[in-house]
């Protein structure tokens, strides 16, 4: 009879070493949120210019250029907070990890504006056209990323003031930043075709 | 002392009433367990949907038959085909990979076991969500039941115009939650895999089986979003007023079938892969031999993973795409043959010359040779652009994927049940009875799905409810609906034999195939922490090292 006891079978004297479940796991959740995005982009650059009836993008889209600079910069402080985790800044740390927040806070502020905008002085509501349906759409998937990256950014914030946030975290921290980096290329991409070739 | 003998009982015996044995599954978090839950409700949900596939059957049976009325039909066979592709076959291949990856590749248990659990309740709620639209859908408007509209439910079928009351939401929700769990279990697979291999377990020395499963889930990951993405557009249209599938409002229909089918090809690969992974876990063991060409498995399945995402429009040759398009989409599913058709020659290359031993698992597997062959080549049929434009949405479409996914992938399973369930109780299913399931299930299914056929080819569209005597169908819809019961009464013997043989079937042993992969080194059940000391491996078959250290695999690596 075979049992576990034997099994060891031969002691191999290699480093035996693996990357982090975590790690993959976030690489995965990635993956499978760039397929969600895709599809979503896809339909928008299908349906350019196939609305019926206006409003239409150019009439009614301004280049949101200082949130798209926001928001870029935010994958900047990310970093920079990561850095200083690294080091054992905590301070320094929890300052740009604040700043983060305050960047990301500060871009869905002019995403609601913007849609404000849209629906009350140019009448264009998720049903107007299909442009309406399009827009909101994948601006509004995109934005529902950033306000789960919000709530991580904030717990971990919330957290850290009370010094629950330590080395043994290190990893998990890098992971919100991995997601922050991936909301952000995302949005790249969303400016580009909704903001340079849907205009 | 006297408390550690406590805690060993409860061990054994978690638990003696009803409750406290509910409990125990309510709060577990281990992979066996969740495994094993997985094909157990995926077991029921298999028998709720075939009776629906046996009612829709019967008022086949006979022309003008009224068994069935024409609205109850076509729930019937929608919620047959939902049913059967998200609530059976993506919870089997859940289960399997959650019971058996772990184990074979040398771990204690999935990389997060919570989320393990987290999935498995999702795609149970999800599925039973999805049932409960037969009493939840009609809402306070009193119209509308379960959803109608075909399991690939085209627009703009399912606008609100045309789909009354709640029958399509429901089927959008409920599987949105079974995407989640699916897309949850796919990560937690690949993390396992990739993060939690046992000492000297390098990727060209994992089991195929593990490879197989690692292409599936990363299939998952790609191809599932394309539909959750599209039920969310669908679910903007129907409750926001959004004009995305709304043909009067600039929309376009067709393109929700490019959407359904980039994840509906995919999802045909997602559910026979996990099959090809049994039996080639279990061809070579009852072969006597090792895998016929190992690293050309792995990569003619990366393969049929790649082009598998680039064919889905041959699901939409007469909806009037362009020849360019038409052709390129032919062509690339001819180009899935030629992996296909690899894993074929070299699993008939690893029984060539081996000593072949007949038992249940094998023979299983020889069955979903021979119709898996068929089914591929009535797929390259299909995949012809005008002999598609005469038989699409015929009766010969259904009976290509039913042979793939009843032929293929239904009979890759069963092999598998066969080939683990000593492992997972202790005890092996009763022979005899496999036998008449063996039968039963292959005489019925040759009757139903090769005589399917021939009522496509004259002309019987797909999704009738019924038809008019005198057009030849009548004879050829019989004996179909004949297999079917024959089928039924195999599949009872299945679920008998499950049900019985776990407490009383023959003890088997922890390792009764003399096979070579690690889940066979533990015993059977495997205890909770599956291995006491985690192993350590030199090749690809580590028990065949161990069983004969004179001549150890690893000496020719
Ligand atoms: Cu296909």
């Amino acid at each position: 009879m075979i049992n576990d006891a034997t099994l060891p079978l031969h002691v191999e004297a290699t480093e035996w070493k693996l990357p982090s479940s975590r790690k993959v796991a976030v690489i995965c959740l990635i993956l499978t949120e760039t397929g969600l995005f895709s599809i979503f982009v896809a339909a928008y650059l299908f349906y350019l210019g196939k609305s019926l009836t206006g409003p239409f993008p150019r009439d009614v889209l301004e280049l949101p250029v200082l949130s798209t600079i926001c928001l870029l910069s935010s994958s900047v402080t990310v970093m920079l907070a990561e850095r200083a985790f690294n080091r054992d800044r905590v301070g320094r740390f929890k300052l740009w990890w604040l700043v983060t927040i305050a960047l990301a806070a500060f871009f869905l502020g002019a995403t609601a504006l913007e849609w404000r905008r849209l629906i009350y002085q140019k009448g264009l509501t998720i049903s107007t056209n299909l442009f309406g349906t399009t827009y909101y759409s994948l601006v509004g998937l995109h934005a529902s990323h950033v306000v789960v990256g919000l709530c991580l950014l904030s717990l971990v914030f919330v957290f850290s003031l009370g010094g629950y946030v330590t080395r043994m975290h290190r990893e998990r921290i890098e992971m919100i930043s991995w997601y922050w980096h991936f909301v952000d290329a995302v949005w790249v991409v969303v400016f580009i075709v909704v903001y340079v070739i849907g205009r | 002392m006297a408390s550690q003998e406590i805690a060993l009982i409860d061990e054994r015996q978690p638990g003696t009433s009803f409750v406290e044995r509910l409990h125990g599954l309510v709060i577990t978090v281990d992979h066996k367990k969740l495994g094993l839950m997985y094909v157990g409700t995926a077991l029921g949900f298999l028998l709720v949907a075939g009776l629906m596939a046996l009612a829709i059957r019967m008022q086949l049976a006979v022309p003008n038959n009224t068994l069935l009325e024409p609205d109850v039909f076509n729930r019937f066979f929608t919620m047959h085909g939902t049913a059967m592709v998200f609530l059976v076959g993506m919870p089997i291949i859940a289960g399997l990979g959650n019971y058996l990856v772990p184990l074979m590749i040398g771990t204690r248990d999935m990389a997060f076991p919570r989320l393990n659990a987290f999935g498995y309740w999702m795609f149970l709620f999800g599925g039973l969500l999805l049932y409960f639209s037969y009493l939840g859908a009609p809402g306070l408007a009193g119209h509308g039941s379960a959803p109608d509209v075909g399991w690939f439910a085209y627009a703009p079928l399912t606008g609100r115009a045309f789909s009354r009351g709640h029958g399509t939401d429901y089927w959008i929700l409920s599987l949105l939650l079974t995407s989640v769990g699916s897309t949850v279990s796919a990560i937690n697979v690949l993390a396992t895999v990739f993060a939690l291999r046992c000492r000297g377990m390098t990727l060209m020395r994992m089991p195929l089986f593990v490879w197989l499963m690692v292409v599936t889930n990363f299939m998952i990951l790609l191809a599932l979003p394309a539909l959750s993405a599209s039920q969310v557009m669908l679910l903007i249209d129907r409750y926001l007023g959004g004009h995305f599938f709304d043909t009067q409002a600039g929309g376009s229909a067709v393109i929700w079938q490019h959407f359904f089918w980039i994840f509906g090809h995919p999802e045909v690969y997602i559910l026979i892969i996990p099959a090809f992974a049994c039996v080639s876990e279990i061809v070579p063991v009852f072969s006597r031999k090792p895998i016929f060409g190992y690293p050309v498995m792995v990569g003619a399945t990366v393969m049929i993973g790649l082009i598998s995402v680039s064919v889905w429009a041959h699901h939409m040759f007469s909806v009037g795409m362009t020849s360019v398009g038409n052709t390129f989409f032919a062509i690339s599913t001819f180009l899935v043959a030629v992996p296909t058709g690899i894993k074929i020659f070299n699993w008939l290359g690893t029984m060539y010359g081996g000593k072949i031993r007949l038992e249940l698992p094998m023979i299983f597997c020889l069955g979903f040779l021979f119709q898996f062959l068929i089914a591929g080549l009535t797929g390259v049929m299909l995949a012809v652009v005008p002999f598609n434009w005469q038989l699409t949405d015929s009766y010969f479409v259904v009976a290509h994927f039913h042979y793939t996914l009843v032929g293929g992938f239904l009979s890759g399973m069963f092999a598998g049940f066969y080939y683990w369930y000593p492992k997972t109780s202790g005890r092996l299913l009763d022979r005899r009875l496999g036998f008449w399931h063996f039968w039963l299930f292959f005489i019925g299914f040759h009757l139903t799905f090769d005589t399917m056929h021939f009522p496509g080819l004259l002309g019987m569209p797909r999704r009738v409810y019924t038809y008019d005597a005198g057009r030849g169908w009548e004879t050829l819809n019989f004996i179909t609906s004949l297999g079917a019961l024959i089928q039924a009464a195999g599949v009872l013997c299945l679920v008998v034999n499950i049900l019985r043989s776990w407490k009383k079937g023959k003890v088997a042993g922890n390792d009764p195939w003399d096979a070579w992969t690690l889940e066979w080194a533990t015993t059977s059940p495997p205890p909770d922490y599956n291995f006491e000391t985690l192993p350590v491996v030199r090749s690809r078959r580590p028990l065949w090292d161990l069983k004969h250290p004179e001549d150890p695999d690893w000496k020719y690596d």
